[in-house]
């Protein structure tokens, strides 16, 4: 499982256990550097999440039904934002993570219009944080210049120190060794994440399971993010 | 040069006027338009600086003015060429005052157009990575590709049928002198030198139509490529081009109208000229509420979710005063105005092709930003509010567009006038002897013969 090609990395979040309290938003900011915009700016739509949490509401008042899901990039295996980019700034892997190249994206933001799910954000003004927080940037993370797309990159940063680690130990990559910011965070364990390709994976067994379904599967985009349906 | 040209080309003085004769009114308008301009740029200047937050796109709408202008414009610039091509493809007579400016249209108004999209890129920059990582699946490279190619095009099919009247310039010793003595390419005027001109010309009128009718068509694709609803149509390509040729259409009789009046130029320009051409605004305008019509009754019809949340946004919510307001612009009133002799008249053409020219705004504006403000998933519904940039930098595509156009008429003549001259010697002749083709039981000299062999 060392070889790279062999892995698809997947994710499986757990509407029953999630309880929408943005500890994987909050984790994810941090972990990406991603950028804090001005309460002027996020008056006008430019806020910038990498994941986000979609709020749907059932039902009339008060028998309303509220249900929380957590939105990462859905790393599809079938990409619409990949197919249109003009200058190959983006493009899925071989290990299924469709990643940015930020020094290569020319700002053209076809990919955002493209994307069905739209979890693309743009650096519409250079990244700007609190004075404090300048030193709390994350070194494993390129910080984004002006004009770029970015998204959720399941935290592939990380994946490459678990690579490097587990190179060292000389061993195999282990289930757990990898695990992007938002699911190492859950406090309720709603974010499972692991190897699709492993039969052995919680991932695999959970997206087995007939409470999993993908965001907007009918448009063939194969998504690999799983969600568990709610149950009573 | 001997006497019967001396002759010849005195009578068409009035077409040399506004290149021999500048009244103050040109350095007014050109300083104004230079102002609008440097405003636009300094709009520019300042969004480079900054960053694309100084415009009034955000999340979703993360395309606005700049893609709908450019399809726009461009949709413009297919007056020129394509019309021009068509009508001297099909030996339409009146065409001839009016080739010339629709192909200057073309090629001024296509070089601001596929300026648009470096204008919407956040790091204009890095443009070349265009060249050295370009991938040729993304739409975007299509219109990279058939852009160039258009305007490569248009500008040799503009330039090539001007080479005698450079001469002509020439030859009457206008300044500056180098610059006709350039461009006329030794033109002499002789048998030899027509017949290769003439051959050039119908090579590219004919390379020219598939051409133009690609551009736009791969415009549409932009958006009919993605899945978005409202965007993802088969009939996009068909409906852009009919759209680009009605708008094109519009704006070359306002260039048409507003030429004619300042250098009085009605013996040129006829009514009979705008009554033909506006008859082809009316079948566009037709052609255009069909194309319509058929798109969305087919989403109303099928009724998905997706597809009516963006179509009601268009119909009942938002962005209805705009669509209503389009409806009114691009059929109400061509139709009601062109059918009727007594409106059919100049003022009433130049109020008709205003009204297409902002319906057809409108329509790029309804097509690029609905899709984008009615995301698939359950986010907020956008909106967008374009900046005093956005419209700085529209104003000037504008101003640089009616400079241009400006700076043409100055150094060259806007109607052709050796087609002009052509027309007058020859044309007559030569279209008695063809329609004598048409009539039963004649036949041609060379027809006979080979019927005969």
């Amino acid at each position: 499982m060392q070889e790279s090609g062999n892995h698809r990395w997947g994710m499986v979040i757990d509407l029953n256990k999630c309880t929408g309290c943005g500890e994987c938003v909050a984790a994810c900011k941090v972990e990406n550097n991603v950028a804090i915009v001005g309460a002027e700016e996020s008056e006008m739509d430019r806020t910038m999440f990498w994941m986000d949490i979609i709020t749907t509401h059932e039902g009339e008042y008060p028998d309303t039904e509220v249900t929380y899901f957590p939105r990462p990039c859905f790393h599809c295996d079938n990409p619409p934002c990949t197919k249109v980019c003009p200058v190959r700034a983006t493009y899925r892997n071989d290990e299924g993570i469709v990643t940015q190249i930020f020094p290569q994206c020319i700002g053209c933001r076809y990919c955002m219009a493209a994307c069905p799910y739209t979890v693309k954000s743009f650096n519409w003004f250079a990244p700007d944080w609190p004075e404090e927080m300048n030193s709390s940037l994350n070194p494993d993370v390129s910080v984004r210049p002006v004009g770029v797309v970015e998204k959720c990159t399941f935290c592939i940063h990380r994946l490459q120190k678990a690579k490097e680690l587990a190179r060292a130990e000389d061993r195999e990559l282990r289930e757990g060794d990898y695990l992007p910011a938002c699911s190492e965070s859950c406090p309720t364990d709603a974010i499972s994440f692991g190897d699709l390709n492993d039969p052995h994976s919680e991932v695999n067994k959970l997206a087995k399971s007939l409470r999993a379904f993908r965001m907007l599967e009918e448009l063939g985009t194969e998504p690999k993010v799983y969600y568990l349906s709610k149950v009573e | 040069m001997d006497k019967s040209t001396m002759e010849n080309s005195n009578e068409d003085l009035d077409l040399f006027r506004s290149i021999e004769y500048t009244g103050n009114g040109f350095y007014w308008t050109v300083g104004f338009l230079i102002f609008v301009i440097a405003f636009g740029l300094y709009g520019y200047f300042h969004q480079v600086l900054y960053g694309l937050g100084v415009t009034g796109m955000a999340q979703p709408i993360s395309w606005g003015f700049y893609i709908v202008n450019f399809v726009f414009f461009i949709g413009i610039s297919h007056a020129g060429t394509l019309i021009s091509a068509i009508l001297r493809l099909s030996q339409a007579e009146w065409r001839r005052p009016i080739t010339r400016m629709a192909e200057i249209i073309t090629a001024i108004v296509l070089a601001i157009g596929g300026l648009h999209p470096i204008l919407d890129l956040g790091q204009p920059g890095r443009m070349w990575n265009l060249v050295t990582n370009g991938r040729l699946q993304s739409p975007l490279l299509w219109d990279v590709t058939s852009i160039t190619a258009y305007f490569a095009a248009s500008t040799v099919y503009l330039y090539l049928p001007m080479i005698p009247d450079i001469a002509i310039l020439r030859d009457r010793g206008v300044k500056p002198k180098w610059l006709y003595q350039f461009l006329s390419w030794n033109w002499q005027d002789t048998p030899e030198q027509k017949r290769v001109l003439e051959r050039a010309i119908n090579i590219l009128m004919i390379m020219v139509i598939p051409i133009a009718v690609s551009v736009h068509t791969v415009i549409s694709y932009i958006f009919a490529m993605t899945i978005q609803p409202g965007w993802h149509s088969t009939i996009f390509g068909p409906y852009f081009v009919a759209g680009a040729i009605f708008s094109g259409i519009a704006a070359l009789m306002i260039a048409m109208i507003a030429f004619r009046k300042i250098f009085h130029l009605e013996r040129y320009l006829k009514l009979i000229h705008f009554q033909y051409l506006s008859t082809l605004l009316l079948i566009m305008s037709i052609i255009w509420f069909y194309f319509t019509f058929s798109e969305y009754l087919t989403t109303f019809y099928g009724n998905e979710p997706d597809e009516m949340r963006v179509f009601n946004y268009k119909f009942i919510g938002d962005f209805a005063p705009y669509f209503w307001l389009m409806v009114f612009c691009n059929f109400a009133v061509p139709v009601i105005i062109l059918s009727f002799k007594k409106t059919k008249t100049i003022p009433g053409i130049l109020v008709v092709s205003f009204s297409v020219l902002i319906g057809m705004w409108l329509e790029r504006l309804i097509i690029v930003v609905p899709s984008l403000a009615n995301p698939r998933l359950e986010y907020p519904v956008g909106i967008y509010i374009p900046t005093i940039t956005e419209w700085g930098l529209f104003a000037a595509g504008v101003a640089i567009f009616i400079l241009g156009f400006l700076m043409f008429a100055k150094y060259f003549p806007l109607i052709s006038i050796w087609e002009i001259r052509e027309g007058r010697e020859s044309s007559i002749k030569e279209v008695a002897h063809r329609l004598q083709s048409y009539m039963p039981d004649t036949y041609e000299e060379d027809e006979l013969e080979r019927a005969l062999k």
